[in-house]
């Protein structure tokens, strides 16, 4: 559906995007992640025509972003990072002149309009100006003016920054909802929301990509190593990092805090081996008293920080 | 073609929405309407000629005011990438605003139709000066409007936008104004430059070739530079 090739783009001296190449397949949800500044932004105002490539190529379906770019805008809706819409405008006459511009039948803008206000909760509205609407109903609308074609591909710029948790489950709904018959790209950087709603997951840093895989794949490729938290009363820090010397699977021993006697560690594994046991064991042997004892299960984040901390 | 209709559209109206229009075409024309008749009787001839003199002045400082807003306000809010990523080309919003802003002058300029008819209905009006005059006036007004549209692209603050525009208008109107010191050799060419020599010539009633090129190649230069600019920003 989607297929970007060595895409770069240099702002003056500043390269944003650097080299990057993907594919989307029609009917997935691929989530662009990645920290403040990373080059997700450029990556989607690239991708929707508003920016030009300083070298690379993008192509939808069968067309060229260079030769064809009227015919990808009319295949893609797009609602750009915190919704800024014509403020002076009333909601209702924007997304007529939305519709229109869409080439819409002049019979039909009614009926869609009804609908998306709808689907998008934003009935109660449509007769205020944007510049008056609060922040969760911009975005409702920018969603709406995104969707007001039915397009191929939707591409969402932080779709549900400024939303309330209520309104974030409901976009959400409707992203995945769409996302059943329509390609979406959405970037963020909240990653439960990648986990919720996402098939595919990109991770960009420093404008390049680090990783690429669906949320499992990426867990399990970070999932050599594993985290334990151990919580312990009436001992010293040292005398945990002395007894835990032994074991070769821990890498690295880290004190998260230490009040009113109680001692709470981080271990860190670097084994798949399941090395609880031998710990239980080994604390077993010493008079301290083990108030907790779980392993973390790796999450998406810890995935994440590895993969785009500053070297 | 349809998406720029849409525009023109949205554009045209949103003028009439915010209060810039009512305050833009109410400086207008109380400025001409005092300046012309106060002088009108004491000349006590049935022409128009004062009216259409001072109109490039006063296009100069209020052409740029309606178009200050016209790319600086998108600029400024971000609703740039909205609507360059809609299916429009850089054609279409250029020549829509452009367009959008000539209607409004046009707009501006009914109410003063008030004047030729009740001069005519005193005096002896000359219909040719008056027709060629208005004529001259939307020229005028497309050529100042198209410069500054450029203004406007070149900056996302409407003051800026607001001087910049006005300046390069005011230039254009005054240049062959200030030619006394140069050598006369000189003095066709830069005449040539000045749109109040153009205009005044229309205004006469004299519709030339030259003139209507001049305006023209001036809303082409304008319009022109306006796309450079929007592509640069891409």
């Amino acid at each position: 559906m989607i297929n970007v090739e060595n895409l770069t783009r240099y702002y003056d001296d500043f390269c944003a995007v650097d080299n990057i190449n993907f594919e989307i397949k029609k009917g997935e949800i691929l989530g662009l992640l990645g920290p403040n500044g990373a080059g997700k932004t450029t990556t989607l105002r690239m991708l929707t025509g508003f920016l030009r490539p300083s070298s690379g190529n993008i192509s939808v379906k069968d067309f060229n972003i260079q030769k064809d770019l009227l015919e990808i805008k009319k295949l893609i809706g797009y609602l750009p990072e915190s919704a800024p819409l014509y403020y002076d405008m009333i909601v209702y006459d924007y997304l007529d002149f939305i519709a229109n511009i869409r080439g819409i039948e002049s019979n039909k803008v009614k009926e869609r309009i009804r609908k998306l206000a709808n689907l998008c909760a934003i009935t109660a509205v449509m007769h205020k100006s944007i510049g008056e609407l609060s922040k969760g109903y911009k975005q409702r609308v920018g969603l709406a003016h995104a969707m007001m074609s039915d397009p191929e591909v939707l591409v969402l710029d932080e779709p549900t920054s400024g939303l309330d948790p209520n309104q974030i489950i409901e976009i959400r709904e409707i992203i995945k909802e769409i996302g059943k018959q329509k390609t979406v790209i959405l970037s963020t950087h909240i990653l439960s929301e990648v986990e919720a709603t996402c098939d595919r997951v990109v991770i960009i840093n420093q404008g390049k990509i680090v990783a690429d895989g669906n949320t499992e794949t990426l867990k399990q490729a970070g999932g050599k190593q594993h985290f334990l938290n151990i919580s312990i009363a009436g001992v010293a820090f040292d005398e945990v990092k002395g007894l835990f010397k032994s074991f070769n699977e821990i890498s690295e021993i880290s004190l998260i805090n230490h009040d009113q006697n109680i001692l709470n560690v981080k271990v860190k594994c670097i084994s798949e081996k399941d090395i609880r046991p031998d710990i239980y064991k080994k604390i077993k042997e010493t008079d301290w008293i083990l108030l907790d004892f779980h392993r973390e299960t790796e999450s998406l984040e810890n995935i994440f920080r590895d993969l785009t901390k500053e070297n | 073609m349809k998406a720029m209709k849409n525009i023109f559209k949205k554009e045209f109206k949103a003028y009439f929405v915010s209060p810039i229009a009512y305050i833009v075409i109410s400086i207008f024309l109380i400025v001409t309407g005092w300046f012309f008749f106060s002088t009108f009787f004491l000349y006590d001839q049935a022409n128009l000629r004062n009216f259409f003199g001072m109109l490039p002045i006063i296009f100069s400082f209020i052409v740029p005011a309606i178009t200050m807003r016209l790319i600086s306000e998108e600029l400024n809010i971000g609703s740039y990438e909205i609507l360059l990523t809609l299916p429009v080309t850089f054609i279409d919003v250029i020549g829509a605003k452009f367009l959008s802003c000539v209607a409004f002058i046009g707009a501006m300029l009914v109410p003063t139709l008030l004047y030729p008819i009740t001069i005519s209905l005193i005096g002896d009006l000359d219909m040719g000066p008056v027709i060629g005059g208005y004529i001259g006036a939307i020229l005028l007004g497309s050529s100042f409007s198209a410069v500054g549209l450029f203004a406007s692209s070149i900056t996302r603050n409407q003051i800026i936008a607001f001087i910049v525009g006005m300046t390069i208008c005011f230039t254009l109107t005054l240049i062959d104004k200030m030619l006394f010191f140069l050598p006369k050799s000189f003095l066709g060419f830069f005449q040539m430059l000045g749109s109040d020599f153009h205009f005044q010539n229309i205004s006469k009633g004299v519709i030339d070739s030259r003139d209507i090129i001049y305006f023209l190649s001036v809303c082409f230069i304008g319009l022109y530079l306006s796309n450079i600019v929007m592509e640069e920003k891409k």
